[in-house]
């Protein structure tokens, strides 16, 4: 066979291209659909701190603060497939050696992280509907079908500047090491958001320092979903957007050099 | 057809302090089984993942069917088969054959690579239940279902029982003998005995020796003797001529370059000797006599 033949005979059609990214994945989706052990507790942990803190002890007299505690906890939630979810994964199957097999197969390009990107969303579109429905059930609180849908596309969309944040750190610690510095990130940014506490209840100084952390603008725009904000959005989202670009070209950087 | 379809040319690698490969080149020709060898540290791990372009060499060039190892075109030829490698272990094994084989434009069926690698009977299986020896099977089948030319096989029977390492060198018999191209490392050297086409040897990161089995066979000029008797291995190994000798299985075996001069001293010494066994040496021998110099200047 001369090098011309082998060429040709090498390039796969776009259908056969875009058929190797859906079976990406659907294999990955299906592999930790089937490890409850690992999703569930990623989704159910901000689920809990939101019907402990956001309704059982959240102020109860005003349909102005459950829909803000609603919001607020929906981004602490939406945070945390990204931040884990992605992050712990990538950490794990770097450590065992899968990722590597990967980078020599012929697997088209990004198909393993656009595959846990999926799972990732999925996550957190299941997160904020099961917030909506303790909200709706148990705390009262009253939404419109239009500010239901905006709130789950932003947790949906949002998630994607944590998975890179994830992806990030997946990429420099490998194995058990990760969760660690995860939550490190997660509690602490979380908190300095305003994402438990109001940030207006918090001192001064956290307030002015508060748009240094990316989980504040995604807190804004969710607060514009429910109707609580009406300022422009689009500072926060270029925000967002630069965040998620920046430390997607870091990761994949080092994913490119090191594996 | 002379044209290599794999090649290191003058390659360095370095991890900091230490150099992995130094100076190495090596080519891989259409349709051949290369067998790469080496102690531990000796180079092979670096050698392949260079090749598969999971590293970077320092200077030299590393090619893949005459393209850079990274490049989707060269890597949609070949298939790879990693020392250790946990893939997901809730998938079943249709499952991640039927992945692994979307990334190829020419797959085979399924049912076919799951025959190549006899794991038809566990292609339901989730991939965490099997047994080791099952587990590398299956990769097996991963690393030969997109129709390679070209196999990275990294220690494939590692882990595997008898009949299943007999198994797995048929089918990559079959292979080769359609024409695909193997790059195998192993330690069991009578795997690349049974197997290899062509040897190289690695010995801290050069190349030391590289040729056809018989050809490194013969580079090493030894013959066992093995032997009933009483006579202490220790006063023997102090002889002349003699590599080594000790008890094996109740048994005296000695390496020599010189079978005639010891066989006629042994004889003299225990008249009582029996079951004389005298042969060429393997593969075995002239690795350990390749290599020697260098554990030597380790230890």
């Amino acid at each position: 066979m001369n090098a011309m033949t082998m060429e040709q005979t090498m390039r796969m059609p776009m259908r056969r291209v875009l058929g190797a990214y859906l079976a990406e994945a659907r294999s990955e989706c299906r592999r930790y659909l089937r490890a409850p052990g690992f999703m569930l507790p990623i989704t159910l942990f901000p689920s809990m701190f939101y019907l402990l803190f956001g309704v059982l002890l959240g102020p109860h007299n005003s349909a102005d603060a459950g829909r803000y505690l609603l919001a607020s906890y929906s981004i602490f939630g939406v945070m945390s497939p990204g931040l884990f979810g992605f992050g712990v994964s990538l950490a794990l199957e770097r450590d065992g050696g899968l990722l590597t097999l990967k980078r020599a197969l012929p697997m088209p390009p990004g198909a393993y992280l656009l595959g846990k990107m999926l799972m990732a969303m999925a996550a957190a579109g299941a997160v904020v509907l099961i917030l909506l429905a303790l909200a709706f059930g148990l705390a009262h609180v009253s939404l419109t079908l239009a500010q239901v849908l905006a709130l789950l596309l932003t947790g949906v969309l949002g998630v994607l500047p944590f998975c890179t944040l994830g992806m990030l750190v997946g990429t420099l610690l490998k194995g058990q090491g990760a969760p660690g510095l995860l939550n490190l990130i997660y509690l602490p940014m979380s908190f300095l958001s305003g994402l438990w506490v109001p940030l207006p209840m918090l001192p001064k100084f956290l307030q002015q320092i508060a748009p240094l952390w990316p989980s504040y603008h995604l807190d804004r725009i969710a607060l514009a979903a429910v109707g609580m904000r009406q300022d422009a959005l689009w500072p926060h989202a270029l925000v967002l957007l630069g965040v998620a670009a920046a430390f997607w070209w870091l990761a994949a950087r080092r994913l490119r050099r090191v594996g | 057809m002379n044209t290599p379809i794999a090649q290191l040319k003058n390659v360095v690698k370095r991890y900091g302090q230490l150099t992995a490969l130094d100076g190495v080149s090596l080519q891989l020709h259409p349709g051949e089984l290369l067998a790469l060898l080496g102690p531990n540290g000796a180079g092979k791990s670096t050698a392949v993942s260079l090749l598969l372009g999971l590293q970077r060499t320092d200077a030299g060039r590393a090619e893949l069917f005459g393209l850079d190892p990274q490049s989707l075109d060269a890597r949609r030829r070949i298939g790879v088969m990693l020392q250790s490698a946990n893939l997901p272990q809730t998938l079943r094994v249709g499952e991640l054959l039927r992945l692994t084989a979307s990334y190829y434009p020419h797959p085979r069926s399924i049912a076919e690579s799951a025959e190549l690698a006899g794991v038809s009977d566990l292609l339901m299986r989730p991939y965490g239940k099997l047994s080791g020896g099952q587990q590398r099977r299956v990769q097996f089948a991963l690393a030969m279902c997109g129709r390679p030319q070209l196999l990275f096989l990294d220690e494939p029977t590692v882990g595997m029982d008898i009949t299943a390492r007999q198994k797995l060198w048929t089918a990559m018999r079959t292979l080769v003998a359609e024409g695909c191209s193997v790059v195998l490392t192993t330690h069991y050297l009578e795997e690349a005995e049974a197997l290899a086409q062509r040897v190289i040897v690695l010995g801290k990161g050069r190349v030391l020796s590289e040729g056809s089995v018989d050809a490194l066979r013969a580079r090493v000029a030894l013959t066992r003797i093995r032997c009933m008797t009483d006579l202490d291995a220790g006063a023997i190994a102090a002889w002349p001529e003699v590599t080594m000798a000790r008890r094996e299985d109740g048994r005296l075996a000695i390496t020599t370059p010189a079978a005639e001069n010891v066989v006629r001293r042994l004889l003299d010494a225990d008249p009582a000797l029996t079951g004389l066994e005298v042969q060429r040496a393997g593969l075995a021998e002239a690795f350990t006599e390749l290599t020697r110099d260098d554990q030597r200047e380790a230890a």
